[in-house]
């Protein structure tokens, strides 16, 4: 007889709650005995007395037997009358479970014989199941079952319900399976045919925080830090198999990474509440707030992105974002990521796989304008969050390049064309400066302007914002070129190069600088929050900047589903947008738009006050390359009597 | 064997073939960086060709050759290679840094990768290794 699950052993070394003595009157052999202690502390926390209802739930999923028998089976063992799996009952419940996968019926009588060990299928993951927190929510959720279920009634917000709460026979209904209640419409197909509603609960949870005012947040999280790989749930079979029923059309092969269509539903839902055109772009950004909630540690999430980001454009289609939310719901069930992404979750298959209800959604001519927005969110995000910023820049016109066939060319042409020229400076830091410095009032000047071109409506999105930004940074890149051009001649005159003297003020320059950036953001993100938050239907307030911040508070309150992340995608907006979403009364607009200029104002002072930083800084640079110019002259005065004679 | 510097100068990412000698390597490395910045700031404004072969840092005892490439964003690829190995030309130089751009350029779009970070991805080591495994 196999030993059972892998896991269950080092779930037993790992948690050393006493095992409760097998009742009296059931004879278990030493192995069951064993074993069936192992079970029972896995599914019980040391200081309680019972399992918990939602792991005894998964445990007896996977053992795979058909869900009535597993009623039958709690029926038989008592624990339906007892209210709780205790010891007896929980020992009795897995006698039956061994017996119903022997053939044996599910009766009392059964279990007095010698039975091998009971079967769970798919527990290998759960070796690193953390048992503290969420088998004590799991208790705790097990004395007030009918509370959590009325809770769970209140917690269906967007999905349509499913779910029927139904009289939890047993208790233990945990409100994890209720919670996500979306989530949980979104069986994963991991093999079990029954298990799965207890895995769109856990990954449910941590994505609660978007969906609605939970009160449960903190045991959600909690669920979903184990990870079990059976599905919670109550013993409430009725309601299990309710619930299957729906998941029972999503039954593929066993194979992880195929995305059912009640998980690709969810995961629409969530692309739309990033980023409401669907056929557009998350940013990369937003995509890494959205999925660092999931706790994963960041070098996961890293390959994560490796894996779904197909096209390597810092930025999620829908199909890359579902792949990449899979491949986030299987790492949470225990699955290894992958080394390469399975073929089933490549894009093409994806998109090739009928997303009819994204059509729903309308094209916004704002899809050109999402490019140059996500890049100078991008951007803008970088130098919020790193030091480097020549980094972003860097990359934005590496992003450019290889969006050739995109409309965003325009823009990205011209992006590309000035930081380039500055790249060739002496100076090393300097670059840093001013690609920054077009970074920064690039897409300043582009949030402020794009509100009016929203409002107009009626231009081509790409080129209206960098044109005024054109002149404005070539100006100082004109400037800067003739100083560089000075200072190669005079290196090819051999003359000391008069940068490296500059170079000590630049870094700690362009440090303040960053440093007040990073404050600045901080402000900004404030209001563009709330201005956004305030929003109408018109998304066309679009604040370039991606704060963490209002993406954070508006996934959380949802109170509409549109809250267009800051993600300037949106920017631009149709009047056919309006239509898609809810919409919040029109008047508020005003005050959003007022709040949008001045923002706006904002980070035009911001950027004149790094242009005037700037604009001292040459001129110091060009005075010492005109004292070296002095010298060399009179030096040249005097040496000119000697080659006269 | 392959290092990336940023313009800090420190490395983000250190890969050898044979894998002893690794400390003369960051030496060797860390000579040429100075030759390389020197060579950033003698070039004018017409620095679009971003390459830069760098012959010529052979010491008595062993023999091998530097070369060094620059990104617009400063960051610095220093490539360490045997002079016994004759079979590499310049063109396979350049094409290797060329891949070894583009793979950088890709952990650059992933949003979890904090410029100035270690480079850990794991698709960025394969590709690094196939084209070591190519020229040794």
């Amino acid at each position: 007889m196999e030993p059972g699950p892998p896991g269950g052993p080092a779930a037993a070394s790992a948690t050393p709650a006493a095992a409760p003595a097998a009742p009296a009157g059931l004879p278990l052999s030493e192995s069951e005995q064993q074993r069936y202690s192992e079970l029972f502390s896995r599914c019980c926390p040391p200081p309680e007395a019972a399992a918990g209802g939602s792991s005894v739930g998964e445990l007896f999923r996977a053992s795979q037997l058909p869900p009535d028998t597993l009623h039958q089976i709690t029926e038989v063992c008592g624990a339906k009358r007892v209210g709780y799996f205790g010891p007896a009952q929980f020992y009795i419940a897995l006698k039956l479970i061994a017996a119903a996968q022997s053939g044996f019926p599910v009766r009392i009588e059964s279990i007095k014989n010698e039975l091998p060990l009971p079967r769970f299928v798919a527990l290998k993951n759960d070796s690193d199941v953390r048992y503290g927190t969420p088998a004590e929510l799991h208790g705790v959720k097990f004395q007030v079952p009918h509370a959590t279920l009325e809770k769970n009634s209140y917690k269906r917000t967007d999905e349509g319900d499913k779910q029927e709460p139904k009289s939890p026979p047993m208790s233990p209904i945990c409100s994890p399976p209720a919670s996500p209640s979306t989530y949980q419409r979104i069986p994963l197909t991991y093999g079990y045919s029954k298990s799965r509603s207890g895995l769109e609960q856990q990954h449910g949870a941590p994505y609660e925080v978007r969906h609605s005012t939970h009160q449960q947040d903190g045991s959600s999280s909690g669920n979903y830090g184990a990870k079990p790989a059976h599905a919670c749930s109550t013993l409430g079979r009725s309601l299990s198999v309710e619930r299957e029923q729906p998941d029972s059309n999503a039954h593929y092969s066993d194979d992880p990474w195929r995305i059912t269509e009640e998980q690709r539903d969810y995961y629409v839902n969530q692309f739309r509440s990033l980023q409401p055109d669907l056929n557009s772009f998350i940013s990369g950004s937003v995509a890494k707030n959205f999925f660092t909630k999931s706790k994963l540690p960041i070098p996961e999430l890293s390959h994560i992105w490796e894996l779904s980001d197909v096209d390597c454009d810092g930025a999620l289609t829908l199909p890359e974002f579902c792949a990449a939310f899979h491949l986030v719901v299987a790492r949470k069930n225990g699955y290894q990521l992958p080394e390469t992404l399975p073929d089933t979750l490549l894009p093409d298959y994806l998109q090739a796989a009928s997303l009819k209800p994204l059509r729903d959604c309308a094209l916004f001519d704002s899809y050109s304008e999402s490019l140059p927005g996500s890049q100078q969110t991008r951007d803008f995000s970088r130098t919020e969050k790193t030091s480097a910023e020549e980094v972003p820049d860097n990359s934005a016109l590496l992003q450019d390049t290889k969006k050739d066939d995109k409309q965003a060319l325009k823009v990205s042409t011209a992006v590309k064309t000035i930081p380039k020229d500055f790249q060739h400076l002496t100076v090393k830091t300097a670059p840093q400066e001013p690609n920054a410095l077009k970074a920064r009032p690039r897409s300043r000047s582009y949030s402020s302007t794009s509100i009016e071109d929203a409002m107009k409506k009626g231009e081509e999105p790409p080129t209206p914002p960098p044109r005024p930004q054109k002149s404005h940074s070539r100006a100082s890149s004109l400037d800067l070129n003739k100083i560089f051009q000075q200072n190669t001649q005079a290196v090819r005159s051999g003359w000391l190069p008069p940068p490296p003297p500059a170079l000590p003020p630049r870094p700690s320059v362009s440090q303040t600088e960053q440093v007040s950036e990073v404050e600045l953001h901080p402000q900004m993100n404030r209001p563009p929050s709330q201005a956004e938050e305030n929003s109408s239907a018109k998304k066309e307030v679009v604040l370039v900047q991606p704060p963490s911040k209002p993406a954070r508070r508006k996934l959380r309150t949802e109170t509409q589903g549109l809250e267009t992340p800051e993600l300037s995608p949106t920017i631009n907006v149709t009047s056919s947008v309006p239509a898609v979403k809810p919409h919040l009364p029109v008047q508020k607009q005003s005050s959003k738009q007022k709040r949008a200029i001045q923002t706006a104002i904002r980070k035009n002072k911001e950027a004149n006050a790094v242009l005037a930083r700037l604009n001292s800084e040459l001129q110091q640079q060009l005075k010492e390359v005109h004292k070296e110019r002095i010298a060399l002259e009179t030096q040249l005065e005097q040496l000119r009597p000697v080659t006269v004679l | 064997r392959t290092i990336c510097h940023p313009p800090q100068n420190y490395p983000l990412y250190i890969r050898s073939v044979p894998t002893e000698n690794e400390l003369k390597f960051h030496y060797t490395v860390h000579t040429s960086l100075d030759v390389v910045d020197e060579k950033i700031s003698a070039m004018g404004k017409a620095l679009v060709d971003q390459r830069e072969l760098y012959l010529g840092l052979l010491y008595p005892t062993e023999d091998y050759k530097v070369y060094g490439y620059v990104t617009n964003s400063k960051v610095k690829f220093v490539m360490v290679v045997d002079s016994s190995n004759t079979a590499l030309r310049d063109n396979e130089i350049r094409s290797m840094f060329r891949k070894l751009h583009n793979s950088y350029t890709d952990i650059m779009c992933n949003p979890f990768y904090n410029p100035g970070d270690r480079i850990h991805s794991r698709a960025f080591d394969n590709m690094v290794n196939s084209m070591m495994m190519q020229v040794c």
